[in-house]
């Protein structure tokens, strides 16, 4: 009971929230600043007259892409050196090494595609001038370009025909400067008045209950996690993440967080409506995200809240769980950050039951649409709409269109490339690593709780989500190489195709909808497209799916764990 | 329909080549197991048995679909025989001065002379003489047509044959290519390429495919870590039940047949893409002589003048268009006779008196000296000389506001009344409108005729909109500001007037009684010469779609009761725990791969006929039809498989075959 109220206040809160952001958002992107946002323009012009004149221009998809992709390569640069350097460089009161190359190489990554997938521990190897020069900036900036990847896309499918796509210097600087500052300002200081501390001070030390002394790390944690959850970055100060009581102090600042997760991707909903000038074509996105998103949250709330049927103990699940927080808040937040590729975690998803680690795994294997990451999961969500529309659409007999815009040869192969690179993250990666023995020393279970962890590690990284399986150990040099091409894998083969695409649907002549058209609003349009998610995602995905968790499913049931 | 197996023409289409290729794979296997003496060698066999059924159903699906289209080439060939022909110097070069040549050595430019009894030998222009053609070899209409030298009746098709008369021609077609060898070529399917849409849908089928080669091989992976070896057999039987065979067997079929069915209508399409585009079509042009309204203006009622009695004014009418074989004066005649039943005997020693464009009347002087006339208002009145009637001028002022045209009728010099003619609409046009309407396909009129007449006519037929006094650059002008919008757009023409229009539209549909230059510029030629084809030929290009569509969802919802089938039949060597997953409770794992490649082959074999035929399509709005197909096929392909699945098994243990 208490469950669901918590269930529904929260998803209450976030359509609610969600609306107008979502029309901010848009008039951000549009350049029609609300007043309050007008006193960083000059800011947003001193940035855009740095690059010189002529970068501002509007850009075709390979100009955009370009930009995007150069930009990206200087911020793995930059952070790897950091990472590397770390000892050498100012504010480094703990006297931390570098980190390996390995490691460098699979945080950079990590941190440049918005994954943030944690080999490393936080307060352990990283100094405060890499957690705040380093990895917080990049948390904006990841964020920032998935952001405007996805405004590029939905132009390129809303917009009037055109040649180009937008400019990926302003969309980036506008998704930056408009949205993710203030509103990350604006969270670090209520997550700071909810205790998370931001100094630079020295570690405090606590005794513990058996009497040992313990020195927790400190450091600017509010400010990281403020952009942490609210760019689905989810790599946290602390190696625990959200389930360390510096990172997640209260209920209040718990329920907030989980909040913030969604809150962006789903306002991405309603700026999608905006542009494309039609707010039931960004609803009935946002209605099919809600409704797999609650599908999958009833699964885990249900299995945590039933336990283990082995144990022979009533009462939920708690392995691996904060009592401050129990089964219903670790089953909302487990759900919120899986679907939303955030990847910060307030307990350990490897305890959970095998059912919602299924769920999980779903989740993120359908490639992260469901919400997903900040403009990420919207430029997702549409590559299923696009595959929705071109299979079904055909059956109104008409060549298939969305938002008047046909679906035709160069779509399609552009939407399988896409397709493709999830299955080949995921499944090649995962069967590869499951065959060779580095692979299966890493896993922490025999059996098919280990694949499941191994599937859940390539899922996350295909899916840039960076929650982890607790069980598996990524940090060897085999992992981290891998996961790193992976996360590149899952970003950029899912981009690429993406902006070649919008580009391809901004060079045709958007046609009026007629009664002719394929209706891409209402419950059937919802229905198709979750049917799709749900069937795609099913057929590729559960062969292995049944060799993990659903082989530990049929275990439990049988009496047998592993 | 075994030519079809060979390897390059099975690649053409690669969902079925790949299940050609995991069929030899199989088949290789499972002899090895025999000859070793392993286990499994009998089952191999069967599935690859099942297998290749799959294949060859897919390629007796196209050799059925090109039937008809074969059968159809063989006809027109036999029209196309070799004869001599009379060859002039030039185009005023006399007749016996012609040289004998044969048929085939006739090149563009050339003239040769025909002459009743000839066959015309290939395309050409008529230069001189005028004929009438017998074009039933074409056509399949027996009736002949004129074809004189000069305006739009001046090509002559190769093929078909004088019936009187001679003409002179320039022959237009160089050899091979004529309008008949194309015709040959496009029904026989050797021209046919794969269209836009069939294109992307093979891609994304392929890229299907690819997925599904991952997921197999990578499950062999997942399985080996999970202590399981699983034989290839299994995982062939598993991945090409998984592909869209049902869709990729099916798809050239379905191609080919939308073809015939057009064929069958009596339409050519030069391009696949035309047929396709046909479905897309979101404005149609329609003239609105012979489509909407039948060609002639029609008598519709009889107004007397004040203090004429009616039947005066009916018998008056009836005499004066006793002489006039226009359309409109029959239907004078018809209109007189359908309301009286009784009609004046025609008085012998009457004249008739000819339309002329002096007098414009027409009539008949009696024997006492009477003369009737009709003709139109400022004819008559100037004939009759003052004013009409108030009453009278009202009535005649509304017909013209009508859209009709008044004529009057006088006796002497005395006006009996008017005669209301208007175009008459054909019936039924106008809840074809209406159902194009709930397509979203909006209808525009175009006529030559005024904007008032214009309007009342477009009013009473439903369209939605009109182009009066239409030139050909209006038309022109119109399909560009159509298209700008995004809007694909369909006409038909048949004058050379109307070329530039129907190269311009998405979809032209050219009359074959029409001229060489609409031919060309047009992509579908309808032999009828029937101006409303045009909507049947876009339901049949919307049907050509919809079938597609259907057949592919219903093809990949499939998968799921697949899955059920046979995951846990392999798997189960891993974790027996997965037995549970056997939801359809299969016999053994053997009955359960074999009942799902079974399944697999014999969907490919019922759904032939639907794709032959085509899936139902009733006129309706999309989202409609998306329900209902969504339900049948979507819906349907996820249930169908688990109850066919578990049919076979049941049969298979059953007949003790597994």
């Amino acid at each position: 009971m208490q469950t669901l109220l918590v269930d529904l206040v929260y998803l209450a809160v976030l359509t609610l929230l969600a609306v107008p952001l979502g029309h901010y958002m848009h008039r951000v992107y549009e350049g029609e600043l609300p007043r309050g946002a007008r006193v960083l323009r000059p800011v947003e012009h001193w940035l855009c007259r740095a690059g010189g004149p002529g970068t501002l221009k509007p850009q075709g998809w390979q100009a955009y892409a370009l930009a995007m992709l150069a930009f990206n390569a200087a911020g793995f640069v930059l952070l790897y050196a950091i990472l590397r350097l770390q000892a050498v460089l100012p504010m480094n009161p703990g006297q931390i090494a570098p980190l390996s190359p390995a490691l460098a190489f699979n945080t950079a990554i990590s941190f440049v595609t918005n994954t943030n997938w944690q080999a490393y521990s936080g307060e352990a190897q990283l100094s405060p001038f890499s957690q705040m020069m380093g990895l917080t900036v990049q948390n904006f900036l990841s964020a920032g370009t998935g952001m405007a990847v996805a405004v590029a896309v939905v132009r390129g499918l809303t917009g009037p025909k055109s040649q180009t796509i937008g400019n990926f210097w302003v969309d980036l600087i506008r998704s930056v400067l408009y949205i993710l500052l203030p509103m990350s300002v604006v969270f670090a200081v209520f997550l700071a008045w909810q205790g998370i501390p931001q100094t630079f001070g020295p570690a405090v030390t606590a005794t513990t209950l058996e009497g040992a002394r313990q020195a927790i790390p400190v450091g600017p944690v509010a400010g990281q996690i403020a952009i942490k959850m609210l760019g689905t970055n989810g790599g946290g100060y602390y190696g625990v993440n959200a389930a360390h009581p510096f990172e997640n102090p209260t209920i209040m600042a718990d329920m907030v967080q989980t909040l913030s997760i969604l809150l962006i991707p789903a306002a991405f909903c309603v700026t999608f409506g905006k542009m494309a000038r039609d707010m039931r074509q960004g609803r009935a996105i946002f209605i099919a995200m809600l409704v797999m998103f609650v599908a999958g949250l009833a699964v885990i709330q249900w299995q945590e809240a039933a336990g283990n049927p082995l144990l022979h103990l009533a009462g939920a699940n708690m392995e691996g769980k904060e009592q401050r927080f129990g089964p219903a808040l670790s089953g909302l937040w487990a759900a919120a950050t899986t679907v939303a590729s955030n990847g910060s975690v307030n307990a350990m998803h490897d305890s959970f039951m095998p059912l919602s680690g299924l769920v999980m795994l779903v989740n993120m294997e359908v490639g992260e649409v469901i919400f997903g990451g900040v403009g990420a999961g919207l430029y997702g969500i549409l590559l299923y709409v696009v595959l929705a529309v071109f299979l079904a659409g055909l059956m109104v007999g008409r060549t298939p269109e969305y938002l008047g815009r046909k679906i035709e040869r160069r779509e399609v192969t552009l939407a399988v490339i896409a397709f493709l690179a999830m299955a080949l993250g995921i499944l090649v990666a995962g069967a590869v690593v499951a065959t060779l023995p580095a692979g299966q020393a890493a896993v922490s279970n025999p059996g098919p709780h280990g694949l499941s962890q191994i599937l859940y590690a390539y899922s996350s990284f295909t899916g840039n989500n960076g929650s982890a399986f607790a069980g598996f150990n990524a940090a060897d040099p085999l992992q981290a190489i891998l996961g790193g091409v992976i996360m590149m894998l899952g970003r950029f083969a899912m981009i690429l195709p993406l902006l070649a695409l919008a580009g391809s649907m901004a060079r045709k002549v958007p046609a009026s909808a007629t009664a002719g058209s394929f209706p891409t609003h209402g419950p059937l349009f919802v229905t198709l497209l979750v049917g799709t998610v749900i069937l795609l995602g099913a057929l590729t995905f559960f062969p292995a799916l049944a060799l993990g968790p659903v082989a530990e499913q049929v275990g439990l049931v049988a009496g047998q764990s592993y | 329909m075994f030519t079809k197996l060979n390897p390059r023409e099975l690649s053409k289409n690669p969902v079925i080549f790949i299940t050609a290729v995991v069929s030899v794979l199989t088949t290789v296997l499972a002899v090895i197991h025999l000859v070793t003496g392993e286990p499994g060698g009998v089952f191999g066999l069967e599935v690859s048995l099942w297998l290749w059924l799959a294949v060859l159903s897919a390629t007796f699906a196209e050799a059925l679909a090109e039937g008809y289209g074969k059968a159809r080439a063989d006809s027109l060939r036999s029209a196309k025989a070799e004869t001599p022909v009379r060859l002039l110097a030039s185009a005023s070069a006399a007749p016996d001065s012609a040289q004998i040549v044969p048929s085939s050595s006739l090149r563009a430019g050339q003239y040769v002379h025909v002459a009743a009894g000839d066959l015309i030998p290939t395309d050409a222009e008529v230069v001189e003489g005028v004929a009438s053609i017998d074009e039933s070899a074409i056509t399949g209409e027996s009736a002949p047509v004129i074809r004189e030298s000069g305006g739009d009746r001046s090509s002559v098709t190769g093929g078909t044959r004088v019936v009187s008369d001679w003409l002179v021609l320039r022959v237009t077609a160089e050899p091979g290519g004529s309008f008949l060898d194309r015709m040959i070529a496009l029904v026989e399917g050797a021209e046919r390429q794969k269209t836009p849409n069939e294109i992307a849908l093979n891609i994304l089928l392929a890229g299907l495919s690819l997925i599904f080669v991952l997921v197999v091989v990578t499950l062999r992976m997942f399985a080996g870590y999970s202590g399981a070896t699983l034989s290839v057999i299994s995982l062939g039987a598993l991945f090409v039940t998984l592909i869209p065979t049902t869709i990729g067997g099916l798809l050239s079929a379905i191609g080919i047949a939308g073809m015939s069915r057009l064929i069958k209508a009596n339409v050519i399409a030069k391009s696949g893409r035309a047929v396709e585009a046909a479905g897309d079509v979101d404005t149609l042009l329609l003239d609105k002589t012979g489509t909407i309204t039948f060609g002639n203006r029609m008598a519709d009622a009889l107004i007397p003048a004040p203090g004429v009695l009616p039947q005066d004014l009916s018998a008056a009418a009836w005499l004066a268009s006793q002489a006039d074989d226009t359309p409109e004066g029959k239907s004078i005649v018809t209109l007189v006779e359908a309301q009286s039943r009784s009609h004046p005997e025609l008085p012998a020693g009457a004249t008739a008196v000819p339309f002329t464009a002096q007098t414009r009347l027409s009539g008949l002087d009696l024997p006492d000296g009477t003369r009737i006339r009709k003709g139109a208002v400022d004819a008559v009145r100037r004939l009759t000389g003052g004013d009409l009637p108030a009453a009278l001028q009202t009535r005649v002022d509304d017909i013209a506001r009508s859209g009709g045209t008044p004529l009057l009728v006088a006796s002497d010099t005395r006006v009996l009344g008017a005669i209301h003619l208007k175009d008459v609409v054909k019936p039924g046009v106008r809840d074809r409108f209406a159902e194009l309407r709930a397509m979203g396909i909006r209808t525009v009129m175009i006529t030559g005729d005024n904007p008032l007449t214009a309007a009342a006519i477009a009013a009473e037929a439903g369209v939605d909109d009109f182009l009066a006094e239409a030139t050909p650059e209006m038309k022109l002008d119109l399909i560009r500001k159509e298209q700008s919008g995004g809007r694909l757009v369909a006409m038909c023409g048949d004058g050379s007037n109307d070329a530039p229009a129907l190269a311009q539209a998405d979809v032209g549909v050219a009359m074959n009684s029409g001229t060489t230059a609409a031919k060309e510029a047009a992509n579908l030629i309808d032999l009828d010469s029937d101006p409303t084809k045009l909507i049947e030929i876009v339901m049949v290009g919307k049907q050509l779609l919809i079938s597609r569509g259907a057949l592919t969802t219903f093809s990949i919802a499939n998968d799921v009761a697949k899955y059920f089938a046979i995951l846990p039949a392999i798997l189960v060597a891993a974790y027996p725990g997965l037995a549970s997953l056997n939801v359809m409770r299969l016999a053994s794992p053997e009955s359960a791969i074999l009942s799902a490649v079974i399944f697999n082959a014999l969907v490919i074999v019922a759904l032939i006929p639907l794709a032959l035929k085509g899936v139902a399509y009733r006129p309706s709005s999309a989202a409609d039809l998306l329900r209902r197909n969504l339900t049948i096929y979507g819906a349907g392909g996820l249930v169908v498989p688990f109850i066919g699945i578990k049919a076979i098994d049941l049969a298979l243990v059953a007949l003790h075959l597994a």
